[in-house]
């Protein structure tokens, strides 16, 4: 089994990591992944990053959340114990419509925020006592980390790389053997 | 670079205005009780339009906003209707307040002397200080105008932080003045047409709607140079935020639409659920045509992030609910001033039509008039290039 082999570029500036990005795009380098204290803007497109289907999602959570309110209120306000709303007769759900209005709002918006989060949550593996993958704790800080596995570009030399990065500014390059 | 006004758009313009004039002179000859609460609503609509965009240029620079440096000029060559609308709208307004017309109920003195509830309003609706009230708005508002134009023209000379700290200012005022004077202007024009309904949230309801309208109209104007390869700098970035305003402040207009029309419904009084009765039976048709064109087609729609930076998609819709929000003006104006006699008809689409080629002629003209639509000296200018979202 052949060594796994990680280098991983730190930087201090995001701009220069972009740049960096964009040097390495061109050559033909994929960058694995890019740990950051805060989101860079304009990052994704170029180390190939897809957008996030979250929105879709949280669409059709929402779509939920205003289809049980629909249904919540019917079935509470119309069928199965009819309340007099206003003095207004509550015979079908249409006519009290504007009563049920915020309820409905209200349920399409907890559907959609907490489906998101949940989502998200599980998308990325996050849970209670699992082991930070970070790779340097200074990410969280100050500095900007891309990582770049030498097995997903077996076309070019390590040292082409480490020589790309230094050039664009990288202020430390660190490997690491994963197994 | 200069815009250029070309003899096409200027004599589209021209025909535009001579259709407006026709059917205005058609329509006072057949019919002036149709005509007048027309040219009420055109003026209006289209006054505020300007009115929005001034009040959107005072909270980028109230807010210290950076990203609409770019967009500076078009804003202002929208709100340089302001004077001319003003004007219109201001006579149309006073010679309703004389009773030239059957628009204000209580400016015919017959009905206040058997009418107790109008009667009882007629300390502050009476002709005189209706007057005086109009006049304060329009000329309050035009002489924030000229103090605005007055230090863009400084700014345009050089990169100037002291001049953009005393616009900064100027907005905040025009801010506080515009806060009380958007409620009380409603309140006054449009609202004191149903003499005797009333509701405290009228005037932000009525803003609301010419906010997003003003919105819209910057966005097509933006478009519309960026389209003849002006403004190279304003990109799908910029748009996009225009997109996620008019997406907002449409949802922002529903929200209040139905503050006001759910306690209403909900408390059923006699005398404030009348107004939403004459606007189900004999305006149902518009009344469910306005929540579907202001809301949920621009909600839905406009969604996605992709449908914001899609400039045909963005007009589209742009110019479906900007006849929406004329539709909102038309169901608060017309009820109370023609009750069910109302119509959608060659006077309305006529007068419609001219003042839009008006409209068009003014911004267009003010926007050739600038040597260049770019604002380069603008403080914020470099922070705007690089917006990205």
């Amino acid at each position: 089994m052949s060594t796994k082999k990680v280098i991983y570029g730190i930087f201090d500036d995001d701009h220069a990591l972009i740049e960096s990005a964009k040097a390495l795009k061109t050559k033909g380098i994929r960058v694995a992944d890019v740990f950051s204290p805060f989101p860079i803007h304009g990052l994704d497109p170029v180390i190939g990053i897809k957008p996030t289907r979250l929105s879709n999602f949280a669409f059709w959570y929402g779509v939920f959340g205003t289809l049980s309110a629909v249904w919540m209120t019917w079935y509470m306000m119309i069928s199965d114990w009819p309340m007099n709303i206003g003095g207004k007769p509550s015979f079908t759900w249409l006519e009290n419509l504007p009563a049920f209005i915020p309820a409905t709002f209200e349920l399409t918006v907890f559907c959609a925020a907490h489906g998101m989060v949940i989502s998200y949550l599980l998308v990325n593996k996050i849970y209670p006592g699992r082991k930070p993958h970070n790779p340097d704790p200074r990410s969280t800080d100050d500095k900007f980390v891309m990582q770049i596995n030498t097995f997903d570009n077996k076309r070019v030399e390590e040292r082409e790389i480490m020589d790309i990065l230094k050039n664009t500014g990288s202020v430390e390059i660190n490997e690491k053997v994963l197994s | 670079m200069q815009y250029t006004f070309s003899n096409k758009s200027r004599n589209i313009c021209f025909a535009l205005i001579g259709i407006g004039l026709l059917s205005l002179v058609g329509g006072f000859l057949t019919d002036s009780h149709r005509a007048w609460p027309n040219l009420l609503l055109n003026a209006f609509y289209f006054t505020s339009i300007a009115l929005g965009v001034l009040f959107f240029l005072a909270v980028n620079y109230a807010a210290e906003a950076g990203w609409f440096a770019a967009i500076k000029k078009p804003m202002e060559a929208i709100a340089a209707f302001l004077p001319l609308g003003s004007l219109i709208l201001g006579g149309v307004l006073i010679l309703s307040a004389f009773h030239l017309n059957h628009i204000y109920h209580w400016a015919d003195p017959e009905v206040v002397h058997h009418d107790e509830i109008i009667a009882g309003k007629a300390a502050y609706l009476n002709k005189w200080f209706f007057t005086i009230r109009t006049i304060v708005y329009l000329g309050g508002w035009f002489l924030f105008y000229r103090a605005f134009q007055k230090y863009s023209q400084i700014e345009q000379q050089s990169y100037n932080t002291k001049n953009w700290r005393k616009t900064q200012s100027l907005a905040a005022f025009f801010l506080a003045f515009f806060a009380v004077t958007s409620s009380t202007s409603a309140w006054d024009w449009i609202m004191s047409i149903d003499t005797h309904w009333f509701s405290t949230l009228f005037g932000w309801y009525t803003f609301a709607g010419y906010f997003v309208s003003s919105l819209i109209v910057l966005t097509l104007v933006v478009l519309h140079l960026k389209s003849r390869g002006l403004l190279p700098e304003v990109n799908e970035n910029h748009i996009h935020d225009l997109g996620k305003y008019i997406f907002a402040f449409s949802i922002f207009w529903t929200y209040l639409w139905f503050s006001q029309f759910l306690l209403i419904w909900y408390s059923n009084i006699p005398e404030e659920v009348t107004y939403f009765m004459d606007r189900m039976t004999n305006y149902k048709s518009i009344f469910i045509l306005n929540l579907f064109l202001n809301f949920f087609f621009p909600f839905l729609v406009l969604m996605k992030r992709g449908s914001k930076r899609r400039y045909h998609l963005l007009t589209f819709v742009g110019i479906i609910t900007l006849i929406g929000h004329w539709f909102d003006n038309f169901i608060m104006i017309m009820p109370g001033a023609v009750k069910e006699h109302w119509h959608v008809g060659w006077v309305e689409i006529g007068m419609f039509t001219g003042f839009l080629g008006l409209f068009g002629f003014i911004v267009m003209s003010r926007l050739a008039s600038f040597s260049t639509v770019e604002n380069k000296q603008h403080v914020f200018y470099s922070e705007s290039v690089h917006h990205h979202i």
